[in-house]
């Protein structure tokens, strides 16, 4: 197979941006017919790569070759024209455009009078999805599709253009077992047709089971392709990060004592007035983690923004050390005990423009000792942020830095010193480790056991199943809006849990709801 | 007695249309910058540029022995230049530099002030009124002019009422039914997914605020040239503004804010035939009138205004 | 000298810095974008036959030529100072106060009524004044805060709105409710009563006290910006208002808050002119303070002691403007000209880098060129 020439290949691909080197000489080649995969840590570069592919970035030294040809991919119109097609990690879909308005963008069929032909769309829409099995509903807003649909939309747009090569970045994030399934069935039929597939993932076991073969690269360096035979998860994740890397997180048995947070059939709306909690109940006791899982998007991040006070619940209860605290302010919770890492640090977690000091206060800015009345009080706030930087290895010049300046790693650790110096009684921690160095996540789930050592009650959420079949000594799954299933996670395999996350399994004896059923 | 009841309505209705006219020209072009996901308020300045160079292009070219109406009309189409070129300045500090759009908006509208009060004093020596030029009045359309009622609130206007008047429709096609007005919003709407599939963001956003500065223009040229012949200092006194409600009034939609732009013109048309008739209801209070409309329409208790996504958001590579 | 010595020194000089760079990356880009305006505004001038240099002596003369003309400056900086403070704090909580023109006009509205029809001794009156161009000011703003607040209208637009409403309710209450019966051509309001006037503090020129009063309401804004919780908090809304949130600071109370204090602030300016400068209301009085804030606050970099700067900056092309005009024969709006450019260059500073490196690339071209035609 290697003998023939390969439909893409990139040669001694180097960008440079200012101050970083994203890629290094990178080589890759894709045959007709074959999955390749491409590996590396969040950050590595591969993004980068596969935009210079798709013409998003010019490439700062190397060449690429179509079939044999160099070509200039100056833009992504070079990129369709060369059948270069690339389904990109966040949907590249305008919200209040149709499904079949979002396709033809860009190269629209039109009427004898230059008007949208929009019938025209419409007609080649369903042909395609019917020649490659991809159901979609042509008239249906984006806005008001799943998530499946919207990324079988993304790759109906790439053959629309006639893509003979499909570049998938990170596609499975978003989905459950059963659509990640589908997906790969998708990728078998299109190899099948001879479309090469490149698919960008750090989930090791994916493309394991997906890939012909795997490109790895590392803060930017090419490290090496492997033929799928010879891999095992062990060997590529060495690969990924340079090292050995102890895929278990190590920790001694739990031993719960009281109850610390109770959550009661708890109801809440989302936007649009649509029901994203429906009824969760359950407890989490002092010196034990509680992990949920699920796929993104059933109601974890609702869930935890009702437990903080920043998302309305309509009815149930939440109670911390059997005083309730439903609907409090989040001002109060956090006074009350609640210490949280959220899930996105960029969002919810920094002011990035404040200094150091200023974000290791925020939410207790207001409080002795930095506070007196309105008054700020400056030494007892530099006072803290010396201790925990130190306490928590933050590198950084000195703690008048703005947090934007630091490493993705570092600011979570900005935060994670935050919220344990509150003290809490609960610790939630919301993908703790999303967007981190391995390092730093080892760094990190040792500070989440810990704290559970020292006897506080944890919750964990992660989409990272991994992550949360690691760390915590309860599991519970999460599926629209609804706790569906409970395991204890040593008796935890993935394929039950998987089956749990797509809603094909339920036991659910904490739900008093389900109970009266 | 019902002869003037119908009177007094068409010239109430033919006023209406006069004082929507500099509205709905602004208001397209305000739709067409901020549907490409340019927010523009510098429609107020870009008119005041389109009416003091639509004077004086008029005035220079009856100088220079053009028969009256052509001076006009060449006077007209220069205010539409100029109205490109101002606006040209708003997309280059807002699409190339990526600058905060309100406050480039903001600088627009000064400039605009400065410049026209400036050329004002150099060319004519005064800081009031420019001298009469030839202008623009009304061309009744032949047959559509006698029809009954509709002919004179209609067809009696001066010739930029029509082009206003056409704009409606053909903005609201070009934005609904081709290609362009797909991609135009799509740059407005997510101009990455847009960029993805090879659709030049720049381009059209370029594109969307040359069109509000060629529409906006014109518009200042019906305030110099066809409800007057002169030019006065800051004589758009806010109307860049009122368009801008109405835009956002008629939800970014031309036939929307067309109609916003028609409430408006009705309250200044009976503000005013109100006061001649001697009727003494304080006109401060109708004056108000758009802008209350306006606040209590983006307030939600009209039905909720959407802008689209990605106003006011420079897109970067 | 000694090594030790050089080091030293270096190691002082690296202190200095420390401590002066960032000062001075703060002024490079006001200062730079004014220097450049006033440079292209001197094309301007060029262009239409008058010498710049001349024109620009006669702007600083007007401006500063004599004690008269240093008072009447000062007093051109006042209202700017608390127009440009108003909209430079709403800017802090990231909110763009278009309306301190409405909120300046109610205030001054507020305190024109309250010095025209009580009759207090002036320290109660003065105070009372001041008092009520903060209120009416503040609720001018605070009804744009309390909009985004409670139903999301951009701030923007809602101001801009009431900056209309503002002025037509003032065209109504200046003609009818409170005109003044003697009124002559324009419609006006009665003089404020001499219990309600500021004082007058560098005779002949009309600088009042409310000079001082503007500098010590700079000073407190920056202690409530920059040593306080409420600054605190309306800065991390302003910067992050999820990550505020989450903090447990509710940030659209402090949106609010924000445009209220804003609001205050421009009313606050209102009251001052009219007790110190204008004495009575007149019909179609738009001074135009609230957009020069704009520019006022962007050039003050949103920060108090910048806004103090940038507003004496702009009373001085204002008042020196008129001398130019009629010294030099430059028509006085090319001071409304360099305000824009200023605009422009501080909003967007990369356009100023954008020239050298444009006649870079030409070189670099032409230069390619001419090789190309060698060989």
């Amino acid at each position: 197979m290697n003998e023939k020439v390969p439909v893409i290949e990139m040669r001694d691909v180097t960008k440079v941006f200012p101050g970083v080197i994203a890629n290094d000489h990178i080589n890759l080649a894709v045959h007709e017919g074959e999955v390749l995969g491409l590996l590396g840590e969040n950050g590595a570069g591969k993004s980068v790569l596969m935009s210079i592919l798709y013409g998003l970035y010019q490439p700062t030294e190397g060449e690429i070759f179509v079939r044999g040809k160099p070509v200039a991919i100056t833009g992504p119109k070079v990129a369709i024209e060369q059948g270069i097609g690339m389904v990109h990690q966040h949907f590249m879909l305008v919200p209040v455009f149709t499904v079949a308005e979002n396709i033809v963008l860009g190269d629209e069929p039109i009427t004898n009078v230059g008007t949208l032909n929009t019938a025209k769309a419409v007609n080649e829409i369903k042909a395609l999805s019917e020649k490659y099995n991809l159901e979609v509903d042509p008239h249906a807003k984006i806005e008001d599709i799943s998530v499946g649909m919207g990324q079988r939309v993304e790759i109906l747009k790439t053959m629309y253009r006639g893509a003979q090569v499909l570049i998938l970045d990170e596609p499975t994030a978003v989905l459950t077992p059963q659509e990640i399934k589908g997906l790969f069935e998708i990728m078998h039929s299109l190899t099948e047709a001879g479309f090469p597939v490149i698919f960008i993932s750090h989930k090791l076991k994916e493309l394991m089971e997906v890939c012909d073969r795997v490109t790895v690269i590392r803060r930017g360096k090419m490290i090496g392709t492997i033929d799928i035979e010879d891999a095992s998860p062990q060997i590529l994740a060495s690969m990924m990060v340079g090292r050995d890397v102890v895929l278990e997180v190590e920790k001694k048995p739990s031993q719960p004592k009281e109850v610390v947070l109770e959550v009661e059939n708890i109801h809440a709306v989302g936007l649009n007035d649509l029901p994203v909690l429906n009824g969760v109940s359950f407890k989490v006791h002092a010196g034990e983690i509680v992990g949920i899982a699920g796929v993104a998007g059933n109601g974890q991040s609702e869930l935890i923004e009702v437990i903080t006070g920043l998302h309305k619940a309509n009815s149930g209860d939440v109670r911390l050390n059997n005083e309730t605290i439903t609907n409090h302010s989040a001002k109060e919770i956090i006074h009350k005990g609640i210490a949280t890492i959220p899930e996105d640090r960029h969002h919810r977690g920094l002011v990035l423009d404040f200094s150091i000091a200023d974000n290791g206060v925020l939410g207790s800015h207001d409080q002795p000792p930095f506070a007196r009345w309105i008054q700020r009080m400056f030494d007892a706030i530099r006072a803290y942020a010396d201790k925990f930087i130190q306490e928590f290895d933050v590198r950084t010049p000195n703690q008048e830095a703005q947090v934007k300046n630091l490493s993705g790693g570092n600011q979570q650790k900005v935060i994670i010193a935050r919220e344990i110096g509150r003290k809490p009684d609960l610790l939630i921690a919301a993908q703790p480790t999303r967007g981190v160095d391995v390092g730093a996540i080892e760094f990190i789930h040792r500070r989440i056991i810990e704290q559970r050592d020292a006897g506080k009650a944890v919750l964990v959420i992660s989409n990272e199943l991994d992550e949360v079949m690691g760390l915590s000594d309860r599991i519970l799954v999460m599926f629209h809006g609804e706790i569906v299933g409970e395991i204890l996670a040593k008796d935890a395999t993935e394929d039950e849990l998987g089956l749990y996350m797509a809603g094909a399994k339920r036991n659910t004896p904490s739900s008093p709801k389900e109970v009266s059923k | 007695m019902e002869i003037l009841f119908s009177v007094l309505t068409v010239s109430l209705f033919a006023a209406t249309i006069r004082s929507a006219t500099p509205l709905v020209l602004a208001a397209l072009g305000g739709i067409f910058s901020e549907r490409s996901g340019i927010v523009n308020i510098a429609l107020e300045g870009i008119m005041l540029i389109g009416a003091f160079f639509a004077m004086m292009i008029s005035f220079y070219a009856n100088q220079y022995g053009l028969p009256p109406l052509v001076s006009a009309l060449t006077g007209m189409v220069g205010a539409m230049v100029f109205g490109f070129l101002i606006s040209m300045i708003h997309a280059v500090v807002s699409i190339r530099f990526r600058a905060d759009q309100v406050v480039g908006g903001v600088a627009i509208n000064i400039l605009a002030l400065g410049l026209t009060g400036f050329l004002l004093q150099l060319i004519f020596e005064t800081s009031g009124n420019s001298p009469s030029v030839p202008n623009l009045a009304a061309m009744p359309i032949p047959i559509l002019a006698s029809i009954p009622i509709l002919g004179g609130i209609f067809f009696n206007q001066s010739p930029i009422v029509y082009v206003a008047l056409l704009a409606v429709p053909i903005s609201s096609f070009v934005l609904f039914r081709t290609p362009l007005g797909l991609r135009l919003r799509a740059v407005g709407e997510h101009p990455k997914a847009a960029d993805t599939v090879g659709v030049n963001v720049f381009r059209l956003r370029y594109l969307g605020v040359g069109l509000s500065g060629v529409l906006a223009g014109l518009a200042g040229s019906y305030l110099s040239l066809g409800q007057l012949n002169i030019f006065t200092e800051n004589m758009t006194n806010g109307r860049g503004f009122i368009a801008l409600a109405a835009v956002i009034f008629g939800k970014w939609n031309p036939w929307g804010a067309f109609g916003a732009c028609l409430l408006f013109g009705f309250a200044d048309a009976i503000q005013i035939s109100l006061q001649n008739a001697g009727v003494n209801i304080p006109s401060d209070f109708l004056l108000m009138l758009p802008y209350i409309l306006t606040l209590v329409a983006l307030a939600g208790f009209i039905g909720r205004s959407r802008p689209p996504a990605a106003a006011g958001v420079s897109y970067e590579k | 000298m000694t090594t030790s010595d050089e080091s030293t020194i270096k190691r002082w000089r690296e202190r200095i810095m420390l401590v002066v760079a960032p000062f001075i990356q703060q002024l490079i880009l006001p200062v730079g974008a004014i220097i450049l305006a006033l440079l292209i505004g001197a094309i301007f001038i060029l262009a239409i036959g008058n010498n710049p240099i001349t024109a620009y002596i006669a702007l600083l003369q007007g401006a500063f030529g004599d004690i008269f003309s240093i008072g009447e400056t000062l007093e051109a900086t006042t209202p700017l100072i608390f127009t440009g403070l108003a909209v430079a704090f709403a800017f802090r909580a990231n909110m763009f106060n278009i309306g301190a023109e409405g909120q300046f006009l109610m205030g001054a509205l507020a305190a024109t009524w309250v010095g025209t029809s009580l009759e207090l001794p002036s320290i109660i009156h003065l105070p009372l004044i001041l008092l009520a161009g903060i209120i009416v000011g503040g609720l001018w703003g605070g009804a744009a805060g309390l909009l985004k607040a409670i139903r999301g209208v951009h701030e923007v637009i809602s101001t801009i709105m009431l900056n209309f409403i503002a002025i037509f309710f003032i065209g109504y209450m200046v003609t009818g409710p409170m005109k003044e019966e003697s009124a002559l051509d324009i419609p006006q309001t009665a003089k404020m009563l001499d219990t309600a006037q500021l004082m007058k503090i560098m005779p002949p020129s009309r600088l009042s006290i409310g000079i001082i009063l503007a500098v010590l309401v700079a000073a407190f804004i920056w202690w409530l910006l920059w040593k306080t919780t409420v600054g605190y908090e309306v800065r991390a809304v302003g910067l992050n208002f999820f990550a505020a949130e989450f903090g447990g600071i509710k940030p659209n109370y402090n949106m609010f808050l924000a445009m209220l204090i804003s609001g205050g602030l421009a009313g606050l300016g209102g009251a001052v002119v009219i007790s110190g400068l204008f004495l009575r209301f007149q019909h179609g009085f738009e001074p135009g303070y609230g957009f020069t804030a704009i520019a006022v606050a962007l050039v003050g970099g949103n920060n108090p002691p910048g806004v103090v700067l940038a507003a004496l900056l702009f009373a001085t092309l204002s008042q020196g403007a008129l001398g130019m005009q009629n010294v030099a024969g430059v028509p006085q709006d090319i001071v409304l000209i360099i305000q824009a450019l200023v605009i422009f260059f501080v909003a967007a500073p990369q356009i100023v880098w954008a020239f050298p490196e444009w006649i870079e690339r030409r070189r670099e071209a032409a230069q390619a060129a001419s090789e190309g035609g060698q060989a």
